[in-house]
């Protein structure tokens, strides 16, 4: 209320100082005439600025190349999955196309601004219509551009829509997001993701998996998500409340994760966590971040508070769509493992089936993790609505 | 009511015309209800400039959360208060509010309203030769509607649980849902409010401009000798007929499922422990919705900013524009090509890949149009006699600008690349520089070229300079090293970068930008003092400073309402007559006569 009224009076202020500057004016008209000094470039301002428009283009060159330098290693690196190093080559290539042009069409106009700044008797040359030159810079960018899409259609396709060949060997993984965390499940032993719907919600069954299904007796839930090297992995994303965005940026992988519908990704991991971790950049990247993260420990505990822990690498998934006050910290650590590994840590997982027995069993024991408040019983009449809940059919 | 438009003569023969020309208008007729384009002109450019303010103001406090993180400043207390900002640390729900405000003001009420109602406004009628806009009475319920809607716009910040804060795209069901988000209550119910009567606002504005330049073209003003300013506004008014609408029903159909219960963009939801009834609906139709205007819209922006460079940079390089049909036909192919074009937001949105591929083609399109009209900006220079005039300094930055934010795009529309940049820093330099900068460029330029017409005074032209070279550093300073940022994965949106030790190492950039932008928006400064100060104390003006060819000036200093104390002049030939061989000045205005066996060389 204080702010608005702060408001209105800064207003009111403002209404006042036009008035009397108003008046101001009033006392003052007819005082016109044509003089040169009137606010109009002369040969000294068109000068001045000419040379600026040459430092200009300085600027940009030199700032470019300070950038490339110092902030050129923040990329990525390393992809990390099959069709990661198309996705790169294709982005090292529209990057080269857009720095030579950006080089050159920056030099054209910045350089014309200097060379051709004016001077009182020169006469500007009239040319206002050429239409080889026309012809020619609408040809240039026609076949560049049917390259790069050409390149790109293909890429996407490749990486869009996975060979029904692939699908068969594949593993389903479901993401699921809400607000402000991620859980997956894996299809299990059967490969199939059974049915689910947020109306199933109940207990320790946060992802409302419906579990009448006989597909979704062997699903596994997990709170981190582990992938096998070199398998093909199919991740169908489901979210119980907002849009979210599952960002796996070390392998060129993101999809928005949408309340009502299932939406899919597939790519093959091709690089373990632990090789990741040797990687030359990675290693590089992780040094010059524990270093920057021990000066501002040193700092921290200084001011007597608790130093920051040492970052070690790790595949990420992040949430890129915003979804709410804490979007910024919603993430899942991703882990790479070859498949032995991978089958051992699934193996020890319990399944869906069985935690959910296990729950009702000991109804009264506080049920683990954060499903416990949120445990209400579904509403029947909505249970048997079954037509818009299938979260995921697998036909073959 | 005789307000039509040039039936309205101020002193002129048809005195028999049922109204009183020499009435002396009162306050309120000739300030605030206004039916003169030129008034309401510069009531668009006034509430526009506010409504920047306070968008910038905004920018720079969510800036220094993010370069400072959670760091306590006096300046969050005072702006914010102890609920948003407790012992002023900005709290994450704030965060997001300001980054919706932020984008919401500055592409609808500064950008749209503020950009091409104010030139759409004072140039139409002015350059066509018309005494005002075919509907003066429209044009002012059109003025009045975008100041309700911005009133009310700024009113959603004083709402307890705070503006809409869902991202200015507001998607649903987040938009859809208090619980969700706290500004997902009254402030987002507001900001629907605000912008349902935006968009009558600017369809009113479009309609009149489309009539206009149709029906009330001077003699000889055929559509090919019409300015190229003209060509922008006008296509970008049908753009916006086109467009404004279906974000109108998006609008009201996201108010319908937020208080009516109905599922046109819900289904399946379960929030805070209950499952809602929310059933069948999708959020995807709405980010179809909103694309379908929300892409057209870019251009809305950047469409007038192209046409006022166009017009300055002939004008100051002494020389005509380099291919005047091109140019036209380039507007026109941008505008098909931008209605079809929305799909490139939503690659990843999980609709058909299939779709993907086809926007991907049709994106990357519209690269040509644009790569002609940087080419023929950069050929108009060539050879020229550039008067460095601020507004002149404006164009070129312009055009660097649009091609350093341009060239971004081909990444960005390619549906492969987007996959791991989409709704990174990466978006935010591109968009900000190719339609941020780039239009608010435009927006300079304009002021500083058309500011004698407006207030018939001059801006001071080394205050115009300080203004555009810090400008200029400093919005590449900004958004060029964000880049690299969003090259490394940085998604936009977060409140702090802290919560990913991988994000450590971009902290010290962050910091760069910010500075940068604390300079460069208190350089902003200069300008305003510069914009207010000359309005009662700066140089008065010469009837045609700048030495142009355009009809505006040939109508007096001094404001009169019909614009010409006289007949309306008839136009004999295109505006780019400049420096034409067998002239004795530099410059032919459109109202000079052909001379004997003098020829149209061009278009």
């Amino acid at each position: 209320m204080t702010s608005l009224l702060v408001i209105a009076v800064l207003v009111l202020l403002g209404i006042a100082i036009w008035q009397l500057t108003k008046i101001f004016h009033l006392t003052q008209i007819g005082a016109a005439t044509y003089n040169e000094n009137s606010e109009v470039a002369t040969d000294r301002d068109n000068s001045v600025n000419g040379y600026l428009m040459f430092g200009f283009l300085g600027f940009i060159y030199v700032f470019t190349i300070y950038a490339l330098i110092e902030w050129g290693h923040f990329a990525l690196g390393t992809p990390a999955s099959a069709h990661g190093p198309q996705y790169d080559s294709l982005m090292a290539t529209s990057m080269w196309l857009i720095f030579i042009t950006q080089t050159i069409t920056q030099f054209l106009l910045h350089y014309f601004a200097f060379k051709y700044r004016g001077k009182k008797g020169k006469v500007a040359f009239y040319y206002a219509d050429n239409d080889k030159l026309e012809f020619i810079w609408t040809i240039i960018p026609v076949i560049v551009l049917a390259g790069l899409i050409l390149y790109g259609l293909y890429a996407w396709t490749n990486i869009m829509f996975i060979d029904e060949e692939a699908k068969e060997d594949a593993i389903y993984v479901e993401v699921y997001a809400k607000q402000f965390s991620w859980e997956v499940r894996y299809a299990g032993k059967d490969g199939k993701l059974g049915k689910a719907n947020v109306r199933y919600i109940e207990g320790v069954n946060t992802m409302g998996v419906d579990m009448g299904d006989a597909n979704a007796q062997d699903d596994i839930p997990a709170g981190e998500l582990h992938l096998p090297k070199g398998k093909q992995i199919i991740f169908k994303f489901r979210s119980q409340d907002v849009l979210h965005s599952a960002y796996m940026p070390h392998f060129r992988a993101q999809m928005n994760v949408v309340p009502g519908m299932v939406t899919q990704f597939g790519f093959v991991p091709t690089v373990t966590t632990d090789d990741m971790r040797q990687d030359a950049a990675i290693m590089k990247k992780v040094a010059n971040i524990n270093e920057i993260r021990s000066k501002k420990s040193a700092e921290l505990v200084a001011k007597g508070e608790s130093p920051l822990e040492p970052y070690t690498f790790d595949y990420l998934l992040l949430c890129n769509k915003i979804c709410g006050a804490s979007h910024y910290n919603m993430q899942m650590k991703i882990v790479v493992e070859d498949e032995a590994t991978f089958n051992k840590w699934l193996s020890e997982k319990k399944t869906l089936a069985a935690t959910v027995k296990e729950s009702k069993e000991k109804p009264a024991a506080p049920a683990e993790g954060e499903a416990a408040p949120a445990a209400k019983p579904a509403d029947s009449a909505a249970v048997k609505t079954d037509s818009t809940m299938v979260a995921q059919v697998i036909k073959k | 009511m005789s307000a039509v438009g040039h039936e309205v003569h101020a002193h002129d023969e048809h005195g028999h015309d049922a109204h009183d020309h020499h009435h002396k208008q009162t306050f309120i007729e000739k300030y605030i209800f206004s039916l003169d384009h030129k008034m309401i002109a510069k009531q668009y450019l006034l509430t526009g400039t506010l409504m920047g303010i306070i968008g910038i103001i905004m920018s720079l406090l969510f800036r220094m959360q993010i370069a400072w993180p959670e760091e306590s400043f006096t300046i969050f207390k005072v702006l914010l208060g102890d609920k948003f900002a407790p012992d002023g640390v900005m709290k994450n729900d704030i965060y997001l509010a300001l980054v919706t405000i932020h984008g919401t003001i500055m592409v609808f009420f500064v950008l749209t309203a503020g950009l091409s109602g104010t030139f759409s406004n004072l140039l139409i009628p002015l350059q066509i030769g018309a005494r005002d806009m075919a509907s003066g009475f429209m044009n002012m319920v059109s003025y009045w509607l975008f100041f309700l809607s911005s009133i009310i716009m700024v009113c959603s910040l004083f709402v307890e649980a705070g503006p809409a804060s869902a991202g200015w795209t507001i998607y649903p069901p987040l938009s859809a849902l208090p619980q969700a988000i706290p500004g997902s209550g009254t402030g987002m119910t507001l900001w629907l409010v605000a912008m349902a009567i935006f968009i009558a606002s600017s369809l009113m504005g479009s309609l009149n401009y489309v009539v206009t330049v149709i029906n009330l073209r001077t003699k000889g003003m055929s559509m090919t000798r019409l300015p190229l300013t003209i060509w922008a506004l006008f296509i970008t008014a049908v753009i916006g007929i086109l467009s404004f609408p279906v974000l109108l029903s998006a609008a009201l159909l996201l108010i319908m499922d937020r208080s009516f219960g109905t599922s046109f963009f819900l289904s399946d939801i379960f929030i805070a422990g209950d499952v809602l009834h929310y059933q069948g609906g999708s959020p995807v139709l709405f980010e179809h919705l909103f694309w379908f205007l929300g892409h057209p819209e870019v251009y809305i922006v950047i469409l007038p900013a192209m046409g006022l460079v166009s017009e300055i940079m002939t004008s100051n390089s002494r020389k005509p524009i380099f291919g005047y049909r091109a140019m036209i036909a380039s507007i026109l192919a941008i505008a098909f090509l931008s209605t079809i074009v929305w799909g490139h937001h939503m690659f990843i949105s999980g609709m058909n890949p299939f779709l993907g591929s086809v926007f991907t083609f049709t994106t990357l399109l519209i690269a040509i149009p644009s790569a002609v009209k940087a080419f023929n900006w950069i050929t108009t220079l060539w050879r020229g006699n550039l008067q460095m005039n601020p507004a002149m300094l404006f164009s070129i930055g312009f055009v660097s600008t649009f091609i350093t934010g341009g060239l971004t795009g081909i990444i960005l529309g390619d549906s492969t690349l987007d996959i791991n940049v989409h709704d990174t820093y990466f978006v935010i330099a591109h968009f900000h520089l190719v339609m941020g900068i780039s239009a608010l460029y435009g927006m300079f330029a304009g002021i500083y070229h058309w500011y004698p017409k407006m207030y018939g005074r001059m801006l001071n032209k080394n205050l115009g300079y300080i203004h555009f070279w810090v400008t200029a550093v400093c919005a590449y300073g900004v958004f060029f090293p964000m880049h690299f940022i969003g090259m490394a994965g940085l998604p936009r949106r977060y409140y702090t970068n802290s919560a990913f030790p991988l994000f450590d190492e971009l902290a010290d950039v962050n910091v760069i930008i910010t500075l940068f932008a604390i300079v460069g928006a208190a350089f902003q400064l200069v300008f305003l003092w510069n914009f207010f100060y000359s309005m009662f104390k700066g140089k008065r003006a010469v009837q045609n400073p700048w030495r142009s060819n355009t009809l505006e000036w040939t109508t007096p200093v001094e404001h009169i309402h019909g614009n010409w104390p006289g007949e309306i002049p008839e136009v004999y030939r295109w505006p780019y007559d400049y420096s034409k061989p067998g002239h004795d000045d530099d410059f032919v205005p459109q109202t000079v006569p052909m001379k004997d066996g003098e020829e149209e060389l061009h278009h």
